[in-house]
């Protein structure tokens, strides 16, 4: 047998390096470069008169200034829209540096070069802007009040407007499924505004060759392939003379697949321009005015159900709050639309979106993108079903549920791929049975009846999700053997700390039959693989994960070939085990892969003992054949690409036993569960640690991260010491129990797990505090302070 | 605003430089001196990322001038490996329960968990989340640095 | 985030950084621990023109616990004084409220007297000295004064200090015999600046009688506020006082103001029951000791 590795809880073989402060981050590279900084706008909307930079050009170590007058041409136009939707009809996407108008606070205006950052700074400190300040627009109300417009040409700030519908399978609208249901509730539900806040920010590095007029670059980024060319088109430079590296990325969550960042194209007109290495790394302040947000979101839900709590209707609508640009599309709202159903058939289902445009951050995705709103929505909603009915919260969702015999399942709706919504696999009605095991449901009510007796509030929530992972087009990979036996595995998307040197290794030496150790992983690397997507929607196991295996079926076959010619024997007797070619049954006849390796490549010249084996007088080769095949390649390498019909689709629920202080409205988790189902898992330690992370960052939305912006605009919580990420002393232990429900979409039988932890955490917490107190939480976060509001307006009836 | 020359004492190696007086001590390990392990998540002491071993006590390196560090002894991260590159305890630890993902927030837990051992070696539950509850971490949700800090107190205790 | 530039003084002794300071006048700033000032210079909220490093002054670090309270030089950090056992002896409350100040980390190298004389209404200390009746002790070239806590606390992130001065020194008094303090109060994360906090002395007589009760409230105005509760609860055996109309009186007497994390009412509802807790409690320490 071959090693089994696939499954298997392998130590991540980026440790080492990261745990002894050798990781290569954004900020590590290119010491001596020149460094950026900006003046970005202090108004969150405002119309530039006149930019005077007579008081900074004295500063010693200043290199250069630019405004978006000394921009080149394809640079001086808007950023691109990357994802363009028929529904977008009104999208807008920013300068590399601000035109004539600014529309958010941290706007970029001003790019300041200087010896170094604190010079940088020093030099935009004495850049004054002569601002003639417009009519802002903050927040869902104001913008569909449409009073003052983001843009002039956009009417009442809408950007994008979206209407789907599934009707019933009597042919009902969702409308007049409701209308006819026996029972109706209406209400609404919002989220706020928060962040993916990767703990390090962005940053570009770019480095120009005048000799042979080529560009370096690094980012911080989640896809490097898609920045090259982003950098390529804007540069007006042949692609092959860009190279786009992503080092060790000190998370990403979403914020870093957006692309390309003014600072993206920038610093490498900056590099080419000076002919100097120039360097960019976003401060934290920077971070919070001028990347992206995500979430904020108001909920109108209309529902019609029949007396077990079977949705017959459900009439969704939905304003998204887009921030200033649209550079990503729509993708967030279509999420939310299309994964509110989760793991239910609903009778009928009509969702309908707007877009609308305010002058704060740009929203984008940031982990989870959507589907938090969406779990949000659905999953208050069966429990408002159940409270109305007086049912047990968990028998409406079963009466809901999909059940297993039903897969595929086609929700009838077009995901963010723009593909059909067909669930792939799943068992929903197993995952909360096990779920109820785990968290004690059934024996909830006499706990909390206890702690009633002690003075003291619990409750218990909870919140299922279904969610679409591994999507298109596609992703690559490559593999090579070369003669020393080792295997070299790359791929074009990137990471951010999700292990995928190790699981990608993990299925090489899986595949090829080769020993871990042997084998080394790298990604988002253009040198190393040109074509590629990125990281996002979960998807990196999936897509790369299937695409390196198929690339190893590549080089087993070959491998197996020149073996069986080497061997003389039938490659259906071999097999390969430890980086050997073996013949089953007789372990003595072997020959290392490293040997087969030689073998590929026939060569003219030796340059060692191994070579000379591959030399035309060494005898190894046919003389009545060409050196190489026909349709053969040298060498023992395979590429192969995995590109997906549709998505594969993943589910997990939570849930969580919370106590609420009766007299300080302190809210504390007690006890947080999850069962979880990602398909075949790959390695089940890294598994368990994206859960944890997913659930801590749900945590953080859920009761502590927020944007908070004034009415003018301004973001007044810019800072970690108020925008509040938790600390270990806020996080409950995650309980987890897995469910491995194959895809049978892919080889690996895979799903994804990055986003899973997050995305029905606040479902679940609202769920659990209106249980512990009787009051309805329909928006999150809820602070202490809020829910100390909430109780006293219950109290005052 | 002249420049100031000062002597560190860094991971156990004199190391010189000469500095403006605003120069944050952060900055002058990682660019001066070259040490990039020590990170900068927030530059204004909330995250932790940038703590290193002052004199042995952990501190935020974003929070001092390299000015005031003349004369004092530093470890960074790079500085808790044995000189033949075997990983400290603590380090191991992390490794083996899965105790970092991306790795930016990593160096700071490290020098912190090796302060926090030193002076208590057996901890309980909430010493350890008090003592690790100045460093945010993005990615791990704690859960498993907090067992890494339980498992390197084993190993510390294994190997005394 | 990088620092503005500036003038940087490390002065070898007192004098010499006294006669610094003079001579910068409001545009010096001293820099001792440096967890808040470091945060606004390097966003730049702040622009001195000479920062004074008083890091070097080693004669500085002292911390002195007697039967006249605990002295605390200027270069004292948090967890120093936090760790002693001759200052948890002699005036507990200390050490209670050092262990809410932010961080392990950030204690490490904060400053008791920095955290003084930043002055912010959100910390913990200058709640404490306030309660205690402490004092500051300032110093420029050939004199000193000392100023009195009630009168040190001018505004938020304001002092009595004046430019050119150095704070050398603060005392909080020891705890009387049949005395007990506490400390409650509530932040959003563990180490965050309190919503809303309590500390509270309570002294009482030979026969266990309420003698003085005071509580000191965190965020509950532009400077530490101190409420006399004694008129509600004085002459009564400690078990048997109404504590919690105490805790109302505070709730009467403070005004806070909201922010993004909590509402006014939110606040002013937490200082009565942080203030109830606080009273009970040190309440009971006196009634035990």
């Amino acid at each position: 047998m071959t090693t089994r590795l696939f499954g298997e809880p392998v130590r991540r073989r980026e440790d080492p390096r990261l745990l002894t402060g050798r990781g290569r981050y954004l900020d590590d590279i290119g010491e001596g470069a020149y460094e950026v900084a900006f003046v970005r706008s202090p108004h969150a909307h405002a119309r530039i008169r006149d930019i005077d930079v007579s008081a900074a050009i004295d500063v010693e170590g200043l290199v250069a200034i630019h405004t978006w007058e000394d921009l080149p041409a394809r640079l001086a136009e808007p950023l691109p829209l990357l994802i363009p939707h028929p529904a977008l009809t009104h999208g807008r996407t920013a300068y590399p540096l601000a035109r004539d108008v600014v529309r958010h606070v941290g706007e970029p205006v001003v790019m300041v070069v200087a010896r170094d950052r604190y010079l940088a700074e020093d030099v935009c400190g004495l850049i004054e802007v002569d601002y003639e300040p417009l009519a802002p627009v903050v927040g869902i109300e104001e913008a569909t009040r449409a009073e003052a417009l983001v843009h002039e040409d956009v009417p009442g700030n809408v950007g994008a407007h979206l209407v789907q519908e599934v009707r019933s399978a009597t042919g009902l609208g969702a409308r007049e499924a409701i209308e006819a249901a026996p029972y109706r509730l209406e209400f609404g539900l919002d989220i706020e505004r928060s962040a993916s806040m990767p703990l390090e920010g962005r940053g570009v590095h770019a480095r120009w060759d005048a000799g042979d007029r080529s560009l370096r670059v690094h980012s911080s980024t989640q896809t490097s392939t898609s920045v090259r060319m982003a950098i390529a088109a804007k540069l007006d430079l042949p692609l092959p003379q860009v190279e786009v590296v992503a080092p060790d990325v000190g998370g990403g969550f979403g914020v870093k697949i957006v692309h390309p960042w003014p600072e993206e194209v920038l610093v490498p007109w900056a590099a080419m321009l000076l002919g100097h290495e120039v360097r960019w790394t976003e401060d934290r302040r920077e971070h919070f005015v001028s990347s992206a947000h995500e979430r904020a979101q108001t909920h109108h839900v209309r529902v019609g159900f029949d007396e077990r709590g079977r949705v017959l209707g459900l009439d969704v609508t939905i304003v998204h709050d887009h921030g200033a640009y649209t550079p990503y599309g729509i993708i967030v709202p279509i999420i939310t639309s299309t994964q509110l159903p989760g793991p239910y058939k609903l009778g009928a289902y009509r969702v309908e979106f707007s877009s609308v445009y305010t002058n704060t951050v740009q929203v984008t995705p940031y982990r989870g993108a959507g589907r938090p709103q969406a779990v949000f929505c659905m999953e208050r909603t069966m429990d408002r079903v159940a409270e109305h009915l007086g049912l047990d919260r968990t028998a409406v969702r079963e009466a809901n549920f999909i059940q297993p015999e039903e897969f595929p399942y086609d929700q009838g709706l077009i995901f963010q791929d723009g593909r059909p919504l067909i669930y792939d696999s799943g068992d929903y009605p197993e995952s909360l049975r096990r779920l109820k095991d785990l968290v004690g449901w059934d024996d909830f009510p006499a706990l909390k009846e206890q702690a009633a007796k002690q003075g003291r509030r619990i409750g218990i929530g909870l919140g299922c999700y279904v969610e679409g992972t591994g999507v298109g087009p596609y992703e690559g990979g490559h593999v090579q053997v070369t003669s020393d036996g080792r295997v070299h595995v790359s791929t074009g998307l990137t990471s951010q700390g999700q292990g995928h040197e190790t699981v990608f290794a993990q299925i090489a030496a899986s595949e090829l039959g080769v020993p871990i150790e042997r084998v080394s992983v790298v990604t988002g690397d253009t040198r190393r693989f040109g074509y590629a997507v990125g990281t996002f929607a979960s998807r990196a196991a999936v897509m790369s994960g299937n695409a390196i295996a198929l690339a190893c079926g590549k080089v087993r076959e070959k491998a197996l070939r020149i073996a069986a010619d080497a061997l003389e024997a039938d490659p259906g007797d071999l097999e390969i085990v430890e980086g050997e070619v073996r013949v089953v049954g007789s372990p003595g006849t072997a020959l290392p892969l490293a040997t087969v390796a030689v073998l590929s490549n026939p060569l003219r010249y030796a340059f060692d003992e191994e070579a000379g084996r591959a030399t035309q007088f060494a005898g190894t080769s046919s003389p009545d054949r060409p050196p190489v095949a026909e349709g053969d390649e040298p060498g023992l390498e395979g590429r192969d690409y995995y590109s997906p019909i549709r998505s594969t689709f993943a589910s997990g629920m939570h849930a969580a036993i919370v106590e609420t202080d009766p007299l300080t409205a302190e809210i504390r988790i007690l006890r947080y569960a999850v069962v979880h189902d990602c398909g075949n898992l790959i390695n089940p330690m890294i598994v368990e640690g994206q859960i944890h992370g997913g659930v801590a960052q749900g945590v953080g939305g859920a009761l502590y991260e927020r944007m908070v912006y004034d009415e003018h605009g301004q973001l007044l919580n810019a800072s970690f010491m108020d925008f509040l990420m938790p600390y270990a002393t806020e996080i409950p232990r995650v309980e987890t129990a897995h469910l491995q429900t194959p895809s049978p979409l892919n080889p690996l039988g895979v799903k994804g797990a990055g986003e899973a932890g997050v995305i029905p955490v606040s479902a679940v917490i609202a769920s659990a505090v209106e249980d512990a107190e009787g009051i309805r939480i329909d928006r999150m976060p809820i602070s202490p302070s809020e829910l100390f509001d909430l109780r006293r307006a219950a109290s005052s009836g | 605003m002249r420049d100031i020359a000062i002597t560190l004492t860094v991971n156990g190696i004199v190391r010189r430089a000469t500095v403006p007086g605003r120069r944050l001590l952060s900055d002058c390990l990682r660019h001066d001196l070259g040490l990039t392990g020590t990170h900068v998540g927030c530059e204004h002491g909330v995250c932790g990322c940038c703590t290193v071993l002052l004199d042995g006590q952990p501190v935020r390196s974003c929070l001092m001038f390299a000015a005031t560090a003349d004369g004092h002894e530093v470890t960074t991260v790079e500085g808790l490996a044995e000189p033949d590159g075997t990983l400290s305890p603590v380090q191991r630890a992390f490794a083996e329960c899965h105790g970092l993902q991306c790795g930016f927030c990593t160096p700071g837990f490290l020098c912190t968990v090796t302060a926090l051992l030193r002076d208590n070696p057996a901890p309980g539950e909430e010493e350890v989340v008090e003592g690790i509850s100045g460093n945010l971490c993005r990615c791990t949700g704690y859960q498993n640095i907090v067992r890494a800090v339980h498992r390197a107190a084993e190993i510390l205790a294994e190997e005394r | 985030m990088k620092p503005p530039p500036f003038d940087y003084h490390a002065p070898r002794s007192v004098g010499e950084a006294l006669e610094i300071l003079t001579e910068a006048g409001d545009e010096g700033k001293v820099l001792a621990g440096g967890q808040s000032l470091i945060p606004m210079l390097n966003m730049r909220l702040t622009h001195p023109r000479h920062v004074v490093d008083v890091n070097g002054l080693t004669e500085l670090a002292t911390v002195e616990a007697g039967p006249g309270g605990v002295l605390v030089g200027a270069l004292a950090r948090h967890a120093q004084v936090e760790r002693s056992e001759p200052v948890a002896a002699v005036q507990p409350l200390l050490r209670r409220a050092l262990g809410l100040v932010a961080h392990p980390v950030i204690r490490n190298r904060g400053t008791v007297v920095g955290s003084l004389v930043h002055a912010d209404p959100a910390a913990e200390l200058p709640a404490v000295l306030a309660l205690l009746g402490g004092s500051v002790r300032l110093a420029r070239p050939g004199s000193t004064r000392d100023v009195a806590a009630d009168v040190f606390f001018t505004g938020p992130l304001e002092s009595a200090l004046r430019p050119g001065e150095l704070a050398v020194s603060a005392l909080f008094p020891a705890l009387g015999p049949r005395s007990g303090t506490a400390f409650h109060e509530v932040a959003r994360r563990h180490g965050d600046y309190a919503i809303s906090g309590a500390a509270a002395l309570v002294v009482l007589d030979e026969d266990l009688r309420v003698v003085t009760a005071r509580v000191a409230c965190v965020s509950a105005g532009p400077v530490p506020v101190v409420v006399d509760v004694t008129g509600v609860c004085g002459g009564d055996r400690w078990e048997a006082a109404d504590w919690r109309g105490a805790a109302a009186a505070v709730w009467d007497e403070t005004e806070p103001e909201g922010d993004i994390h909590a509402s006014a009412d939110y606040r002013r509802h937490l200082l009565g029951v942080l203030a109830e807790r606080a009273l009970t409690e040190a309440a009971q320490e006196a009634g035990n000791r």
